[in-house]
């Protein structure tokens, strides 16, 4: 215990005991949360002084609610325009349709809100400030915790909760009443100080210091984790490599070698549906089902892939995010030779029918390449003079077929979408209709010009998935429990002291809440106290309160307490002491 | 998978609802006569027991009042008339909830209609609980009007028919991340209907709006309750993003309207520890963060495209 702290503990309390008791309460609060923020710049102090001034500017509560602004400000168009981290094509098509404000909005980051320079200008600000807060606040609080509490002030009946009666109360039991309340308590000449909640300044820190370290392990999984995206039909496979995905996001320090080593198959997949009524054709549940291997020499075991239930393999996690139609095709070129046979993913273009399109691109066939734009009618119905699909589920599936002839690009060295065609060397082969006659499953459509022919051959199914490495998880989730747990200590606890003078068989007791807002619930345990004090059995939570309820309300209640209030009547409730 | 619906009961449900908005209506009606004739008697009777029962602040200003005429019989039984209706209309909305979940064999709050309902009924709730022990029935009028609003633009605007859900939302998180966030906007609405009364009040005019002070305490105790449950329902989002989308957070337009919240109710929180912004100002970024609250549960899923798929709106 150190003399100067003592010193200001004495200065408080001296405070604590002038008549406006409440302003100067908020006053300290004031001091303690504002530190010196308010001091004039620093004139001519040299660059010491100025970092001084920073760091204290920076590190005051001022600023940190400034930056809590800016943070929730600069998060917004996140939300607003379309983001490469979340939807890269969407940021694509925003460039297509607005090509001069897209180029803007690129030079301030605003289709990369969360990894853009000025977002983290502001975190890393806002947790400089939080830090430079928080520790020193650590420390001063871990000596606080082995302090004992301040000596009892000279007139008790001063304090925002005082109490005084007559009886045989000694100091010793005073001390052991409270104890038994769980307050800290010293004895001193003739008083007794008690102290309580100091938990609340524990979670309050613990909040803070839990929101650093969720920080620290998003960046952490940011930097040693990896996403991947993969598209596999029914019967393929996929092993977990680098070159096996779609599109795959690694952190800087992910190599290829630390990929785990795992592999499956897709056996089947099974999506279910509404089959009538108003939500006719809303998707019910999909199942996947994989055959999957840990690693290389384990053996296969069975898997059932769902939403909301991915797939765990030492800590990578596989998630079925999306599904869709995958018809089979033969296509014979002009020579009689078969140059394509397998599936083509399509995409659906409507999700409550799941009519879908796809591309076929035979860059072998002779004597000319082929093309194919297929629509696929997962349940066909026709309708007039077109086809219509009218459920998403394959009960009566057909494809349309627009075949094409010519040169498809591909030798230009430009990368290419697999969904779509490149018709600027193509032409259409035979004449093209809007609404083809459709083919049923084994039916064979033949080309014009002699190109050729192609086969429905069936229909398969495909899911999208999505392949996580993130070795922040259970650390981010750590620190967001201890946070949750540390915000509910501090706002739920307060600190309060309480006081006991006995005298000439004359008791006085005051009380003092120094949280904000929890005055009303004090006014209820301080009453409680004096009633224990006074040696009667404490009768529940109304039990001192009654006390009060006989005083009159008047105007006089409102200002301020008498110094000598008449004993056994000062009302608990009657002095404010919340703001 | 249930695909089947109890359309007999969820038709119950739906008449239900309507029946709620009535009463609350109803309950708003009193309450109003009673804030506007019952109150010197209110005024005395509750400043008493928040003396007796809490030890809260005395109102000084409202104390002049305290002798004018005694208020009509009638205007004193409207007040706990209202009450009793609050309460009847609570078990309507409860049933119309429970009705329709039982009907859809699930969790009922799975798009925006039954969601909006459940908020309402969450509000409410917070209300009549913290009613149980604290002088609130001023803002009685208020949150009942507040509640028959929501309701009726629910049942106006975003009623779906029963039915189950997507794929995505067959998860117990439903039951623990909705469940909290229902919680929470409950609570944020009863500080909200508080911080713009507080607005509207002006300190050292008789009114029949209650002191600035206790619609302020009213609407900090609300906060603090509510913020460290929205945090959970934020952090519980998480979890559930992380089962089902293969992320804990990846910056969905929702994530991030939760995410701009959240600092905006904790940055009146600070405001509120920080000299020169207590009050007025704290006040206003509460309802700052409540316009948040709102954006993100009705602008966000009408105005940006993502990965939720309860907002589920007829169009
Ligand atoms: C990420 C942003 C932050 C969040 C979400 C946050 C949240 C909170 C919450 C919920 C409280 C409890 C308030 C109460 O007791 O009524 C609090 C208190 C506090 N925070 Fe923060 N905080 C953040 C950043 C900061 C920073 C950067 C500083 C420092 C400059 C800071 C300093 C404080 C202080 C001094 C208190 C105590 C106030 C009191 O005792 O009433 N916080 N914070």
């Amino acid at each position: 215990m150190s003399a100067p702290d003592d010193l200001a503990s004495a200065e408080r309390d001296e405070a604590v005991r002038d008549e406006a008791v409440r302003d100067e309460a908020a006053a300290i609060e004031d001091a303690r949360q504002e530190g010196t923020q308010e001091r004039a710049r620093p004139v001519g102090l040299g660059p010491a002084g100025w970092m001084r001034w920073t760091w204290r500017t920076l590190t005051s509560m001022r600023t940190a609610l400034i930056l809590l602004f800016l943070f929730a400000l600069g998060s917004v168009p996140g939300s607003i325009y379309p983001q490469r981290g979340v939807d890269p094509s969407r940021v694509a098509q925003y460039f297509k349709d607005n090509p001069a404000q897209a180029k803007w909005l690129d030079r301030f980051w605003l289709f990369d809100v969360f990894s853009s320079p000025w977002f983290a200008a502001i975190y890393l600000l806002l947790f400089i400030s939080l830090a430079g807060c928080v520790f020193p606040r650590a420390l001063t609080h871990l000596k606080e915790i082995r302090r004992r509490p301040p000596a009892a002030p000279r007139n008790l009946l001063r304090l925002p909760h005082s109490e005084a009666f007559e009886g045989g109360l000694t100091l010793a039991q005073a001390a052991a009443a409270l104890r038994r309340r769980r307050f800290r308590v010293v004895t001193g000449d003739g008083w007794v100080s008690a102290e309580k909640g100091y938990l609340r300044e524990t979670g309050n820190l613990l909040f803070h210091i839990a929101l650093l370290a969720l920080l620290f392990a998003i960046g952490a999984g940011g930097l040693f984790g990896y996403r991947g995206n993969v598209l596999v039909v029914e019967g393929d496979g996929f092993s977990n490599a680098v070159a096996a995905y779609d599109r795959f996001m690694p952190g800087s320090r992910v190599t290829a070698e630390s990929l785990e080593p795992f592999s499956f198959t897709l056996k089947d997949f099974q999506a279910s549906y509404v089959a009538a009524g108003e939500k006719q054709g809303q998707p019910l549940d999909y199942l996947a089902k994989l055959s999957v291997q840990d690693s290389p020499t384990a053996a296969p075991r069975d898997v059932d892939l769902k939403v909301n239930d991915p797939m765990d393999v030492n800590g990578t996690l596989t998630y079925l995010i999306g599904h869709g139609y995958a018809p089979t095709f033969r296509v014979t070129d002009g020579k009689g030779q078969v140059a394509y046979d397998g599936p083509v993913p399509c995409l659906a273009d409507d999700q409550a029918t799941y009519t879908s399109e796809c591309v076929i691109k035979v860059p072998d066939a002779q004597p000319t390449q082929l093309g194919f734009l297929v629509r696929f009618l997962p349940t066909t119905v026709p309708n007039g003079n077109a086809w219509v699909s009218v459920f998403p589920g394959a009960a009566n599936p057909t494809v349309q077929v627009f075949p094409f002839g010519g040169d498809l690009g591909l030798k230009s060295g430009q990368p290419q979408s697999v969904y779509q065609l490149d018709t600027t060397n193509l032409k259409p082969l035979g004449t093209m209709s809007a609404q083809p006659t459709p083919l049923n499953v084994g039916e064979t459509k033949e080309l014009a010009d002699g190109a050729g022919k192609i086969q429905f051959t069936g229909v398969k199914e495909w899911i999208s998935l999505q392949i996580t490495y993130d070795p922040g998880r259970e650390p981010a989730l750590l620190a967001a429990a201890a946070a949750v747990i540390g915000l509910v200590l501090s706002l739920t606890i307060r600190r309060r002291r309480v006081w006991v003078r006995v005298k000439d068989g004359k008791v006085t007791v005051g009380g003092l809440t120094r949280t904000e807002g929890g005055g009303a619930a004090f006014a209820e345990e301080f009453a409680q106290i004096v009633t224990a004090l006074r040696g009667e059995p404490p009768t529940g939570d109304s039990a001192g309160a009654d006390q009060g309820g006989g005083e009159p309300d008047g105007p006089a209640r409102a200002g301020h307490v008498a110094p000598d209030a008449p004993t056994g009547n000062a009302a608990p409730g009657a002095r404010p002491d919340e703001e | 998978m249930p695909a089947e619906v109890n359309e007999s009961l969820a038709t119950l449900s739906d008449q239900l609802i309507l029946v709620t908005v009535l009463l609350y209506l109803g309950a708003m009606i009193c309450f109003a006569l009673d804030l506007a004739f019952g109150r010197a008697r209110t005024v005395v009777a509750e400043r008493r027991r928040q003396l007796v029962g809490a030890g809260g602040p005395a109102l000084p200003e409202e104390t002049a009042e305290d002798a004018g005429p005694q208020p009509a019989a009638w205007a004193v039984r409207a007040g706990s008339f209202a009450v009793v209706l609050t309460w009847i209309a609570w078990a309507g909305n409860l049933a119309g909830i429970l009705t329709r979940g039982i009907a859809v064999d699930r969790w009922p709050w799975a798009n925006m209609y039954e969601f909006v309902v459940a908020i309402c009924f969450a509000a409410v709730t917070a209300f009549l609980a913290l009613l149980i022990r604290q002088p609130i029935r001023f803002l009685g009028a208020f949150v009942t009007v507040t509640a028959a609003l929501g309701l009726g633009f629910a049942v106006l605007f975003l009623h779906v028919q029963a039915g189950p859900v997507m794929p995505a939302l067959h998860s117990y998180w439903i039951a623990i991340h909705v469940t909290a966030a229902i919680v929470a906007s409950g609570l944020f609405i009863l500080a909200g209907v508080c911080a713009i009364l507080y607005l509207i009040r002006r300190d050292g005019r008789p009114s029949v709006l209650p002191s600035r002070e206790s619609l302020e305490r009213v609407a900090h105790r609300a906060i603090v309750i509510s913020f460290p449950i929205w945090t959970f329902a934020v952090i519980a989002g998480a979890l559930w993003a992380d089962r089902a989308w293969g992320r804990y957070w990846g910056w969905d337009p929702k994530e991030v309207w939760a995410f701009v919240t959240w600092v905006v109710y904790a940055a009146y929180l600070h405001a509120r520890a920080t000299a020169g912004w207590r009050g007025k100002a704290a006040m206003i970024v509460s309802l700052v963060a409540f316009g948040c609250l709102l954006f993100n549960l009705v602008g966000v899923n009408i105005f940006f495209s993502g990965l939720h798929s309860y907002a589920d709106v007829p169009n």
